[in-house]
């Protein structure tokens, strides 16, 4: 297989973008891509989209075409193909995109994510994620999935002793670093009282628990490792590590639920295919659509031990400047998570960690970074693993 | 919801019906036509059985901001069931105060109204929780 990586990034602001469409945001997005890798669009050879539910969204299905029309690159014929793994969607998408070049297939390749959630009301919103779970067992019966995740954050306390500040922690955390980032929704810090005070959503979840609704898409541009050296300017990110699983659809169906088995395969996987072993990770975007999921994201990572991820991030040992930074985007809480857009923001956050572009966020001396990207409530992970050369 | 969708499962809905592997005893909720762990060998060796409906409160959480149709129940509970069969099941727990709910409480299973799909929708049915006095 040949080695591949990342020669551009680009996004979107994430947030309420009232004016724009999802059509306008991916032109955005990808545009910034390309400009970023100096190349044009007529270089490109193939067009991944991530995204979760421009069915439910936007009642729009036949994304691929759409947005290969919307960035001008039907006017070559360009093949576009649009993934679906829930909020993994962009993740995944990411993935299969370096295995279409890996295999010999493309050369360059786009892939973008994006999500229009705000045209949608609130309990709108809540009922089109529901989809991420199963319909049929858990959204039938009155289960949000803030609800499926508060199941898991009760009994990780039950368990571990995990506490509501730590949980709060995470936000707070979470927003620094996002007011840290141009990008980012929400560019405030917080107070761990505001988190903890803030009107329930799912008990023992909060709104500062959970990610907000946001619009946005995100672009990066894929080439060979060959290519990548004779073309790029900027120092160059390649992909090490890839590694995707499944899990059962419903909670329910899982003998545990304070650990994502999902994570922990495809963590595994991507770890052996990089070499590397967690203490290795210089930096992390991980999954942390609700707060506990970052709570499990840094056990299941192999980070810390199950039960010590709260505590950890007490102790600000995930914060910028900590033995290992996780989500110094702002992560999916303060950057936003506009589902089908976060895996491929991630990878782009990385890759501005990597080359050292990230400004006031930046991780010092950072040379590995890992994204973890969740369908659902741990249904789908998608774990990779970049390095700069 | 479309009706045959939700007709298809009144048994597993509304008598707890679940599937036992002929082969190697494992009980499934819902149903499955195969076992997950016998695959072919378990082939038309599927049986029904019923969930007794007992069991044990491992997880809960107080629900704020409900589905659609779900709007005039909130806040609910919802919790994870362990039953002596071995499935686990999510369902609401009534008829009690989220103070009353608590990890290993002892819970029955009871035939409710789920929710009504809006004005001239379907109404549909279910199992729902009680704690076990």
């Amino acid at each position: 297989m040949r080695e591949v990586a990342v020669i551009g990034v680009g996004m979107t602001k994430f947030g309420e973008h009232w004016e724009k469409s999802f059509r306008e945001l991916g032109i955005e997005a990808g545009y910034r891509a390309l400009l970023d890798a100096g190349i044009e669009s007529k270089d490109v050879d193939a067009l991944f989209v991530g995204n979760m539910s421009g069915g439910i969204f936007l009642e729009q299905e036949h994304i691929s075409s759409m947005v290969s029309e919307a960035v001008g690159m039907t006017e070559h014929n360009v093949p576009a193909l649009r993934v679906e793994a829930a909020d993994a969607s962009g993740g995944v998408a990411f993935q299969q995109a370096v295995l279409a070049i890996a295999s010999g297939v493309y050369e360059t390749v786009v892939v973008g994510g994006a999500e229009k959630m705000s045209d949608l009301t609130s309990i709108g919103v809540t009922d089109a994620m529901a989809s991420m779970g199963d319909r049929s067992w858990e959204g039938l019966f009155g289960a949000t999935i803030p609800s499926l995740y508060a199941l898991v954050a009760r009994r990780h306390m039950a368990e571990f002793g995990t506490t509501k500040e730590q949980l709060a922690h995470v936000a707070v955390k979470n927003h620094y670093n996002g007011a840290r980032n141009p990008y980012a929704q929400f560019r405030r810090e917080i107070k761990l009282e505001t988190a903890l005070r803030a009107s329930p959503v799912a008990e023992p979840l909060g709104m500062f628990d959970c990610a907000p609704i946001s619009d946005g898409a995100a672009a990066v541009v894929l080439t060979t490792l060959d290519n990548a050296k004779k073309l790029s300017e900027k120092p160059v990110v390649k992909v090490v590590g890839l590694g995707l699983a499944t899990d059962t659809l419903a909670l329910a169906r899982r003998k545990e639920i304070t650990t994502f088995k999902a994570t922990v395969a495809a963590a595994r996987r991507a770890y052996e295919m990089a070499s590397i072993k967690p203490s290795d990770v210089d930096v992390a975007e991980v999954h942390d659509s609700y707060s506990i999921g970052e709570i499990l994201a840094i056990e299941d990572l192999g980070f810390f031990k199950k039960g010590e991820g709260g505590p950890a991030t007490e102790e600000g040992r995930t914060a910028l400047g900590g033995e290992i930074p996780v989500n110094p985007s702002g992560g999916l809480k303060a950057r936003g998570h506009p589902l089908g857009a976060t895996g491929v923001a991630q990878i782009a956050e990385l890759v501005w960690q990597l080359r050292g572009e990230a400004g006031d966020r930046q991780v010092k001396d950072a040379r590995i970074g890992l994204a973890q990207n969740v369908g659902g409530v741990g249904g789908t992970a998608a774990v990779t693993i970049l390095e700069v050369i | 919801m479309p009706v045959p969708r939700y007709w298809r499962y009144q048994d597993q809905r509304y008598n707890l019906a679940g599937s036992k592997c002929g082969v190697c005893g494992g009980v499934y909720f819902p149903q499955r036509p195969l076992c997950p762990k016998c695959h072919r060998e378990s082939l038309g060796k599927m049986e029904r059985v019923t969930l007794s409906g007992e069991g044990r409160i491992i997880s809960y959480t107080v629900v704020h901001e409900p589905l659609i149709d779900y709007e005039h129940q909130a806040p609910y509970i919802m919790a994870l069931i362990e039953t002596p069969e071995g499935p686990i099941l999510l369902g609401q727990i009534v008829d009690a105060e989220p103070e009353e709910v608590e990890i290993g409480r002892e819970v029955e299973a009871v035939f409710r109204k789920l929710r009504e799909e809006g004005k001239s929708g379907t109404i549909q049915y279910g199992y729902k929780f009680r704690l076990k006095r």
